[in-house]
């Protein structure tokens, strides 16, 4: 997928003139913020849940190797084959060389951020393998060539009416005439073009939400019925993901489960929370008769370790970027790659590189909303200042700023010339003011004076005000 | 790929400041894969049975599935023809080999069609035993296998599901539980299904909406027993 | 983050009143220090105090906020040195409290005994109305204002420090106010500190919910316990041609509301 993070401030700009997706970034404020909270609320067990699921992910960090070879040794004892992936490259060639095995020609996908991740539908489509979203919302931006914009709503930027215009484009084989005012027309005319789909296809790929290691399952949790559906009816069905995803017991699952769905969409459970193992056992008259597991590791492992190892807790629920106003403001194509939102903001740093996406961890206003909600208490704000941290150490931030910053510091660590200077510098700024009461506009301080006002300073500085004061006294 | 793999689990013991051989991660590790120890347990379905059978079904009713509760399993039949006449569906149901299911009087509805085996994309109606449900969510619980075939829960615009009231549980791990008790420990059946309501999507605006790729409708049969 | 702004400290000595030293904040000190001359009265009226150490300039923030960690590093030093012999350190923004009292020790990983010093100093540092509220124990104030007012959640001392309820419960004590709900009074306003220059188009936007809501609300009055977040909450009412007015809510508390609001110019 072509990055464009570096152009961060340029998308944004264009996010917020984007009326129509301003229209449908409506939906988010609205569609998940108060039933995460009812959802939270009405489970008394919840915060502590958080702290279980904290220290589950925690201690698996800590053993990520052991539980992995657990894993896997159970994978195989089941019938299915482990495969593992250092880089997106590795996961590509691993899958498509499944794909000519099984000689494929459709496959059918069940929503996977690692696959975004990996950039596996433009492969696949290169090497002659057509790969087919299934989830309602993948399937709408399929057909408009575009990304996710949201790691559980990867549609929620589109609108209905354009919905409806992408179905009438592609879907040519229906009467051209037909209503398709009301979304359930929408989702039952997704419902029967897919269904044919999940029978024609060879191979059903899905991600996993979890890997147990107790007993080498995958798990995948879903509202659709899409997911099962991909993994289910073709004769293969091949997991990609993420080494940090694996759990010790089915326990520990549970644990998580708790808190996955009721962050994530204020659901109690999603609906269909599907665990599988292996292939199909030869009494099964259903399920694949191949059963593969992609582990893609694509920069994780150098994470454990570093001050960034706690984002490896994440469960992809979203809640972070539900709650962002940054996100409500310009969106999830604005951060310019897989991940957006404050997860993104710390994770697409340490995935391709801090020199590419150093915007990102900057555009937050720190407000810790992100990390009031996070199941897995990761501290998203601190883990932004990192990177800050690791882009001030290396000269990444822009010249200006860093003067700006130096000159401030300067007086900062001196407060005898700091209230000097300052006591001139308010006092010339106050008195031109003071016939106001505020500034439209300000040399050196265009960027808060294009949009609002600056309230001028009332007088003399509180240091020198205090100082005469005692000084009379 | 065992090079990857080795080289993926080098850099996590080197990121880890690990080494392969260390003894006491092992057995942490062996005991927690051993125990799986129990975390926080939500108080909400720790009921005496009855009141466990509420639960179920409100949580249940509560994501749109629909529930009836009937006395024996001698009147399952009878219920899931109803269902179908209620719902303006053809009197035809498919249902794997689970003996449960076939101990049940279908004979009783003479005019109900039984198709058995998997699921085809054309099924209106599907009928699968559940091994359990739990409480805390009024979530269905099924295992893959002859008796009830995976698709039989997400290919028909209707599924019907059977479950014992004696089934029903209180919390997601009494679930694990029974499966260790059948399948053994580490062992699991192909597919576990863990169902709470209908399919549904909301990817449209946001809006909630009904029947997306799998069952529009989720009826459950709760049996007494 | 836990709401931890109940004290786990010994009072100050028996029979002595607590001595607080005050950090003005760098905002309060050159834009507004009628701010901080409200503060010191609502602590000496409930019987403290009050000095101010000529010796701070700034809690850090800026340089600590941008990845300049040695810079930050000695600001929080001198500001540790400077408040050391104080019973109390108190500053009317909870943003600026949160960084003395929450990040101050993330600044000496490595450094044991600058370590150990920043956790004392920690210990003391309170943002004006939790200290009012949960360490002085105050539940109303002596103070009147006729007319309507919102309060504004800043971020920093509503999900760092646990500070929600206890500026509504004096705000209610005040004779005259009546306190309106806004919408969505947890959300950020925009400011971010140097964010809001940074990424001014997404500050904007964000600043123009939160005054819609605001507007929404039907106050005459926006209230808030952060200088950086009223100037730009001010900032944008003001050039939308608002007629609402802003004050910090230290004015209010402490009955000292006879200089014009943020942003307005002189009466008469």
């Amino acid at each position: 997928m072509h990055i464009t993070s570096p152009a961060f401030k340029d998308n944004a700009r264009a996010a917020l003139d984007d009326d129509a997706l301003q229209r449908a970034l409506g939906n988010v404020r609205s569609g998940f913020i108060g039933k995460r909270a009812k959802a939270a609320a009405a489970l008394p067990e919840f915060e502590q849940l958080r702290d279980a699921a904290r220290d589950i992910k925690d201690h698996v960090l800590a053993h990520l190797d052991l539980y992995l070879e657990a894993y896997a040794d159970k994978v195989e004892a089941s019938g299915g084959h482990v495969h593992w992936a250092q880089d997106a490259e590795d996961a590509r060639r691993i899958i498509l060389g499944i794909c000519e095995a099984k000689k494929a020609r459709t496959v059918t996908k069940g929503k996977s951020m690692i696959t975004e991740e990996i950039g596996l539908n433009a492969f696949l489509e290169e090497h002659a393998v057509t790969p087919v979203e299934t989830d309602l919302g993948e399937y709408i931006i399929q057909l408009r060539g575009e990304h996710p914009s949201h790691i559980i709503a990867p549609a929620v930027h589109v609108n209905k009416d354009q919905v409806e215009e992408d179905f009438r484009r592609v879907h040519t084989h229906l009467d051209p005439a037909r209503n398709l005012e009301e979304p359930t027309t929408l989702l039952s005319e997704a419902r029967a073009v897919l269904r044919d789909k999940y029978f024609q296809a060879d191979i059903g790929i899905t991600g996993a939400n979890f890997l147990v290691a107790e007993t080498g399952s995958s798990i995948i949790v879903t509202n659709e019925g899409n997911g099962d559906l991909t993994q289910i009816l073709p004769k293969t069905h091949i997991v990609v993901a993420s080494v940090e995803k694996v759990v010790p017991t089915l326990e520990d699952m549970s644990q998580i489960l708790r808190v996955l769905a009721r962050s994530a969409t204020g659901q109690d459970m999603s609906v269909y929370t599907t665990l599988s193992t292996g292939p199909k056992r030869p009494e099964d008259p259903d399920g694949p008769e191949d059963y593969h597991v992609v582990l893609l590791d694509n920069g994780r492992s150098a994470m454990l370790g570093s001050e960034f190892q706690e984002m490896l807790r994440c469960i992809r629920c979203g809640a972070c970027m539900n709650h962002c106003p940054v996100y409500h403001a310009v969106g999830g194509h604005a951060y310019g790659w897989v991940y957006p939102g404050p997860m993104g903001a710390v994770l697409t740093p340490s995935l391709i590189g801090v020199d590419q996406a150093g915007h990102l961890p900057n555009a937050s206003t720190f407000c810790g909303r992100c990390e009031s909600v996070c199941p897995m208490r990761i501290p998203l704000p601190k883990m932004m200042r990192h990177w800050r941290e690791r882009e001030f150490s290396r000269n990444l931030n822009p010249a200006a700023a860093r003067y700006g910053l130096g000159l401030w510091a300067f007086f900062a660590k001196r407060p005898a010339v700091y209230h000097a200077a300052m006591r001139l510098a308010i006092g010339t700024l106050s008195r031109l003011g003071r016939r106001s009461g505020r500034f439209a506009s300000l040399p050196f301080a265009g960027g808060w004076t294009r949009f609002r006002d600056l309230p001028a300073p009332q007088g003399a500085t509180f240091q020198a005000q205090w100082a005469k004061k005692r000084k009379s006294a | 790929m065992s090079d990857a793999r080795s080289a993926i689990l080098a850099r996590m013991r080197a990121s880890l400041g690990q080494r392969a051989e260390d003894a006491a991660r092992r057995a942490a590790v062996a005991d927690r894969l051993q125990r799986a120890p129990r975390g926080i347990v939500p108080q909400r379905g720790q009921l005496d049975p009855a009141a466990r059978t509420e639960l179920f079904c409100k949580m249940a009713e509560a994501v749109q599935a629909s529930v009836a509760r009937v006395a024996s399993a001698a009147a399952v039949p009878g219920e899931v023809s109803a269902y179908l006449k209620t719902h303006n569906l053809p009197a035809r149901v498919r249902m794997g080999a689970d003996a449960r299911l076939a101990a049940m009087p279908w004979a009783g509805e003479p005019h109900l069609e039984i198709a058995s085996g998997r699921a085809e994309g054309s099924d209106l109606a599907t009928v699968s035993h559940a091994i359990g449900g739990v409480a805390e969510t009024g979530t269905l619980v099924l295992t893959a296998g002859s008796d009830n075939p995976t698709t039989l829960n997400f290919l028909p615009e209707h599924h019907i599901a059977v479950v014992r009231e004696s089934d029903l549980v209180g919390d997601y791990e009494s679930i694990w539980d029974r499966l260790r008790q059948i399948h053994g420990k580490g062992v699991m059946p192909r597919t576990v299904n863990m169902i709470t309501g209908p399919s549904r999507s909301a990817d449209i605006e946001q809006t909630l909406l009904l029947g997306a790729h799998g069952p529009r409708a989720l009826h459950i049969i709760v049996v007494a027993d | 983050m836990s709401a931890d702004a109940a004290p786990a400290q010994t009072p100050p000595p028996a029979g002595l009143p607590p001595r607080v030293g005050l950090f003005v904040t760098c905002l309060v000190d050159l834009f507004r220090p009628s701010v901080g001359f409200a503060a010191v009265k609502l602590m000496e009226d409930a019987g403290c105090t009050v000095e101010v150490p000529a010796a701070q300039t700034c809690c850090g923030q800026p340089a600590f906020n941008s990845g300049d960690r040695a810079d930050a590093r000695d600001i929080a030093k001198a500001v540790i040195r400077a408040f050391e012999g104080y019973d109390y350190v108190v500053a009317p923004s909870g943003s600026c409290a949160s960084m003395l009292k929450k990040h101050y020790v993330e600044l000496f990983d490595g450094d044991p005994a600058a370590m150990e010093r920043a956790n004392l100093f920690s210990a003391k540092v309170f943002e004006l109305v939790s200290f009012l509220t949960d360490v002085l124990g105050l539940d109303q104030v002596e103070a009147a204002f006729s007319g309507s007012a919102t309060y504004h959640d800043s971020c920093s001392g509503l999900r760092e420090l646990g500070i929600e309820r206890q500026p509504r419960k004096l705000l209610q004590s005040v004779e005259g106010l009546e306190l309106k709900e806004m919408q969505d009074s947890d959300v950020c306003c925009g400011f971010g500190g140097t964010f809001c220059v940074k990424y001014p188009d997404i500050s904007n936007k964000i600043v123009s919910e939160k005054t819609r809501c605001i507007e929404e609300s039907g106050a005459e009055l926006l209230l808030a316990g952060d200088l950086g977040c009223l100037m730009n909450m001010a900032g944008k009412l003001k050039r939308e041609g608002s007629r609402i007015e802003v004050r910090h809510v230290a004015e209010v508390l402490a009955g000292m509301t006879e200089q014009p609001a943020i942003g307005e110019k002189k009466r008469g």
